[in-house]
């Protein structure tokens, strides 16, 4: 039963949560990437930028001797989402839009996001310096343990305030993204677009409102994503970037342009690098009289620190098998 | 007045223009076919209208307004609506979203032009709730029309309607299209099936290398000599 207990705890929970994170970052990269047909390099930095924007606000409140009494960073969350978007939207108009207006290869605008990523790296660096801080302003994390004696466990299922508030944040985005996209008239025309860009042009699709509309979701959930990420490891300028590769690779696996796809996608890939790294000693402890060898101290398939070799591992299957993505996706 | 007019309209992609002095002139109550060989700028005709190429010369009139190099969602409100040749609906909706988008700048309520849709439609009903790219291409033109035809235009026009469609399907569309048409829409459309459109055309237009060549009603144009000879395969 501990083991079982263990096994909650380090990948149930922490899967579960990162796989929120992941899923979150993969719907805006799918996103964009059905409507304006590039990859954006930069959605890493802007998920970094949502989790700074909150953690600003937050100071500000914490500041003025406001105490709320579930961290700080969720009940300022919608107002950063707000920010995050508007300045979204702003990259997209001094960046990207003028080189669209120019009919430029996709591949340009890709090299342009990189330009974003890096340019944005160097604004936060000068504004909050390259050091780590907390999300956890004069807070302490509260957990909730759940006991497991009842079914013969010593340990309890202990997850923290901020993970559940994470989950169900997720939950609340989520569904609220799938009615929006097949109940709303906008939504529509948004998956339209994604479908077939030059007949939802001649449908009168206004398609720039579409185009904005895009920014706003996929910036205002990379903020939700960025701060969800600074709360479960800490707040750093290269926070979001170093996890570009598996959120790419979800949206990849998912099929790009479909947001189901980039959800399920987002799970897999944050499952599969836990189930990696985790340690399966712990659980096999008990069998160790029937093993005919012994158990090493750290039976893990992958070290840690090559965690990301996960995410690069699955995608290259899922080009070799099926290129389009779990859901069919779109493969230009 | 006619309902669309096209004087001496010159226009193409930014290169060498393609089209070289169009004049089409169209009535609601008209059904317009505009034939010529390959590359003779028939869909690009089209296409100028509709605002997807650059208009550098004539002008473009409808509803008496001047219209050219408008952009479609300035269009569509003002009666126009275009069903492309090919990609002509959204696979990965259904049929039923297919046709809202085709209402997209609506505001008001267009569950009546839903139900004269399908009521021409019937096997559209059918599928409301399947993905467009499930269908048959004979099918699939019939969500594209029925989807063009949501905006309540006064002008439909279409790109070879009848392109790799089945014989049965060919003779369906067409008889569509004059249902359509006597329900109040005008029609404007180009045709590879060239005799076989000609025959319900009250205007046809012979294009070759951007320019009118003949103009005439459909049945004038078949019984010319020369243009059969030419144009129509003897």
């Amino acid at each position: 039963m501990d083991e079982l207990i263990f096994f909650i705890n380090r990948v149930l929970i922490s899967g579960t949560v990162l796989g929120s994170i992941y899923a979150l970052g993969a719907i805006g990269i799918t996103l964009v990437f059905g409507i304006l047909r590039f990859a954006h390099f930069a959605h890493g930095d802007m998920m970094t930028m949502g989790a700074f924007i909150g953690f600003c606000i937050a100071s500000i409140l914490a500041g003025m001797g406001i105490a709320t009494p579930i961290p700080i960073a969720f009940v300022v969350l919608p107002l950063a989402m707000v920010v995050t978007a508007a300045i979204a939207l702003g990259i997209d108009k001094g960046f990207y839009a003028p080189l669209r207006r120019r009919g430029v290869p996709s591949v340009t605008l890709l090299i342009a996001s990189i330009g974003v990523t890096l340019m944005m790296q160097g604004l936060i660096r000068l504004f909050f310096g390259s050091g780590t801080r907390s999300l956890y302003i004069n807070e302490t994390k509260e957990i909730f343990r759940i006991d497991m004696s009842a079914f013969g466990g010593s340990r309890p299922i202990s997850i923290t305030e901020p993970q559940v508030l994470m989950i169900a944040v997720t939950v609340v985005l989520v569904l609220a993204l799938h009615f929006f996209l097949t109940r709303s008239r906008l939504g529509k025309a948004m998956r339209a677009m994604s479908d077939n860009a030059a007949l939802a042009q001649v449908s009168g699709i206004n398609t720039a409102l579409v185009v904005r509309v895009t920014w706003i979701i996929a910036g205002s959930l990379a903020c939700v994503a960025g701060t969800m990420l600074a709360l479960d490891v800490a707040l750093m300028p290269d926070l979001a970037f170093n996890i570009v590769l598996p959120i790419f690779a979800a949206a990849i696996v998912g099929g790009l342009g479909h947001v189901y796809g980039a959800i399920v996608g987002g799970f897999l890939i944050a499952f599969a690098e836990t189930l990696a790294v985790f340690n399966w000693t712990s659980i096999l402890r008990p069998l160790t009289t029937w093993l005919p060898f012994d158990l090493p101290a750290n039976l893990a398939l992958v070290p840690t620190e090559y965690k990301l070799t996960v995410a690069f591992v699955i995608l290259v299957i899922t080009l070799l098998a099926r290129p389009t993505g779990i859901f069919k996706g779109i493969s230009s | 007045m006619a309902l669309i007019e096209l004087k001496h309209v010159v226009g193409g992609y930014g290169g060498a223009p393609i089209l070289n002095g169009v004049n089409i002139a169209i009535e609601q109550s008209d059904i317009g076919v505009i034939v010529g060989p390959n590359g003779a700028g028939k869909s690009t005709t089209l296409k100028a209208i509709f605002g997807l190429l650059k208009v550098t010369g004539g002008t473009i009139e409808f509803g008496g307004e001047d219209v050219a190099n408008s952009l479609p969602d300035k269009l569509v409100p003002k009666g126009l609506s275009f069903v492309p040749q090919e990609k002509n609906v959204f696979t990965s909706m259904t049929v039923e979203e297919n046709l809202e988008m085709g209402a997209f700048t609506r505001t008001d309520d267009f569950r009546d032009t839903m139900r004269w849709v399908y009521d021409m439609f019937p096997v559209l009903a059918e599928k409301r709730r399947q993905p467009a790219g499930e269908l048959s291409g004979g099918q699939r033109q019939m969500v594209a029309m029925g989807r063009a035809l949501m905006s309540k235009p006064k002008l439909l026009m279409l790109d070879e309607p009848s392109a790799g469609l089945s014989p049965r399907y060919v003779i369906e569309i067409f008889e569509t299209i004059v249902r359509v048409n006597k329900e109040g829409v005008g029609i404007l459309m180009v045709e590879q099936n060239a005799r076989q459109a000609l025959a319900f055309a009250s205007k046809g237009f012979v294009l070759a290398s951007g320019q009118n060549r003949f103009t005439g009603t459909g049945p004038e144009l078949i019984a010319d000599p020369e243009v059969a000879k030419s144009f129509l395969g003897g």
